[in-house]
């Protein structure tokens, strides 16, 4: 057995992973900024336009979904070590930073997909169509490793005040929910809001679980798939490499 | 392989602040090596250093042969480390925690659960395996945290101030398993700023002060050391100036305490014949004379004093 080989070093990834869902899943936090805000931001949406169709507006909250959820456990679980000084233990097993990375981004993933699944399974038992399964798939996982990749970067700054990484990831997150064509159809947009709208992978996200539910999409499907893959490896690379720099600082 | 650890020019700096400044040491096989120095003085920098967990700024370290900077992960496979704050995850049962680590070290889980069995039973623990860590005392948890460090049966073992704050239970009972597990052949790494602990567990002794290697003993050498070190309290039924007493035969050192005064010497002998002779010539009588069995956090303050950088 080579510890510093890949095949190794996944594995232990996967039983980071595995603690960080015993562990954070059920922190208040996660569920209030993963589940109870998209849920109310959906509803105070619902309620104020009733005019647009019922599968448009779903799309919408499982796009949503994904999002805050698969964003909700990896920004605060390096603070969370950081304080509890269970990251020194971590540190001075034999993973990589990058492996210790990966296997929170695992279980980030993991929570995104999951609660996606149960929002998807309501939305079908309230008749939702489900025009293109595989591609609604192959979107969730993914928009599901960008966010989490996204979700790890932005507890790069090392701080190990959870509320402070909540507080600067939803400063961020809520603006990108406003500029992904989630509340507004792409099409409509503004040549400014589109100029915005591009830049956010969510916006390719959307697409793809319009399309999937719909059967519309804005942009080829293939942009859209390559667009997330795009930013899928400049978050996780960057993530990497900020991380290896910042985590001794948080010792 | 020669040398268990080799530390060349180690240094870190935290900003204007120098934790380690460029110190080497070696470390052999099968031993005990204490690592000792005041609060602040760079031991746990040192530590984290060493066990890979912050990355150092000059200078280099082997840890079993292998460079902590090009091959951390195969250096991390084969030690141990028990950090100097206590981190088991809190919201795991120590059961849970075991087998996370026996995960990270690439373990069986077979293998795994038969010694976290074997450690907790040998630590008080396995009555307790299956409690959350949150409802532990400090003791057990410093007590799992070894258990945690020694699932995978590292050659070499680190620990960072282990018994810093502990009930004497937990305290012995460490105490006990880390000799234990030097006799088995395990190499020890120590910090401590408890001399008489580095005394009775170490074979030999580093004593950093201000990021710098002060001394490095065998702790028969320092207790020579420390042997010459006497301290005499003396009080006289009138005022003496302190310059009476300071220069004489003897006499290295004289500070007031209450009412008394203490005098530092390497030679009672020649002190406290020195004191009878400055008393009589102030006419003055000798009420109390008191000489101190030496202690060794004086002592250890002696070594660590009188070489500030
Ligand atoms: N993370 C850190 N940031 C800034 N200064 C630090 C940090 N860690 C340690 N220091 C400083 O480095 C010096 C050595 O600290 P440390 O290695 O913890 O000493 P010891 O373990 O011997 O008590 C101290 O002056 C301490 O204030
Ligand atoms: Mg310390």
């Amino acid at each position: 057995m080579n510890p510093a080989g890949i095949p190794e070093q996944a594995r232990r990834a996967w039983a980071i992973a595995k603690k960080d869902i015993r562990i954070y899943y059920l922190k208040g936090p996660v569920l209030i900024f993963g589940i109870f805000m998209p849920v109310f931001l959906f509803l105070a949406f619902f309620m104020g336009s009733r005019n647009l169709p019922f599968p448009f507006l779903y799309s919408g909250l499982l796009s949503m979904t994904l999002f805050f959820t698969a964003t909700a456990v990896s920004p605060a679980i390096f603070p969370w070590e950081g304080s509890a000084r269970t990251l020194e233990r971590l540190a001075s097993c034999p993973v990589t930073i990058p492996t210790i990375v990966l296997g929170d981004m695992i279980a980030s993933l993991l929570f995104g997909i999951g609660v996606t699944a149960v929002a998807l399974l309501l939305g079908l038992a309230m008749g939702l169509p489900l025009l293109h399964a595989a591609t609604l798939g192959a979107a969730v996982l993914l928009a599901g490793c960008c966010f989490s990749a996204l979700g790890m970067l932005l507890s790069v700054p090392p701080t190990n005040v959870p509320s402070n990484i909540m507080m600067l990831s939803s400063l961020l997150k809520f603006p990108l929910v406003f500029v992904s064509g989630i509340f507004i159809p792409l099409g409509e947009m503004p040549p400014w809001g589109m100029a915005i709208a591009v830049c956010s992978p969510l916006t390719y996200f959307t697409d793809l679980v319009r399309y999937a539910v719909t059967g519309t999409n804005f942009f080829p499907l293939l942009a859209d798939f390559f667009a997330l893959a795009a930013f899928m490896l400049a978050f996780t690379a960057v993530t990497m490499v900020l991380h290896r720099r910042t985590m001794p600082m948080r010792m | 392989m020669p040398h268990v650890i080799e530390v060349q020019d180690l240094t870190k700096a935290y900003g204007t602040t120098i934790a380690v400044d460029h110190i080497g040491f070696r470390v052999e096989e099968g031993e005990i090596f204490g690592f000792l120095g005041p609060n602040g003085a760079g031991k746990t920098t040192t530590v984290r250093m060493l066990t890979g967990v912050i990355p150092m700024d000059g200078g280099s370290a082997r840890i079993l042969g292998h460079d902590i900077r090009a091959e951390p992960v195969q250096a991390k496979q084969r030690i141990g480390v028990v950090p100097e704050t206590s981190n088991a995850y809190t919201d795991l049962t120590a059961w849970q925690n075991l087998m996370l680590m026996g995960e990270l070290y690439g373990l069986e889980h077979g293998h795994s659960a038969g010694r976290a069995r074997d450690l907790l039973d040998m630590l008080g623990l396995l009555g307790k395996k299956d409690q959350k860590v949150q409802a532990y005392s400090k003791g057990m948890k410093q007590r799992l945290i070894l258990a945690m460090a020694l699932l995978h049966e590292p050659v070499l073992l680190f620990l960072d101030e282990p018994t810093g704050g502990l009930d004497v239970q937990s305290t012995q009972m460490i105490l006990a398993m880390l000799r234990d597990l030097n006799e088995g052949g395990t190499t020890i790494f120590l910090t401590t700023h408890n001399m008489d602990e580095a005394n009775r567990l170490c074979h030999r002794v580093g004593i950093i002060r201000s990021g710098r290697m002060v001394a490095l003993d065998a702790p028969e050498k320092l207790k020579a050391a420390i042997d010459r070190v006497h301290l005499i309290d003396a009080s006289f039924d009138r005022e003496i100036p302190p310059d009476a007493l300071s220069g004489r035969a003897g006499i290295t050192e004289v500070a007031r305490s209450g009412d008394k005064w203490r005098i530092t010497t390497d030679n009672p002998d020649a002190a406290v014949r020195s004191l009878l002779e400055a008393s009589r010539e102030r006419g003055a009588t000798i009420i109390s004379l008191n000489t101190l069995a030496p202690s060794l956090d004086d002592a250890f303050l002696r070594l660590t004093r009188g070489k500030e950088p």
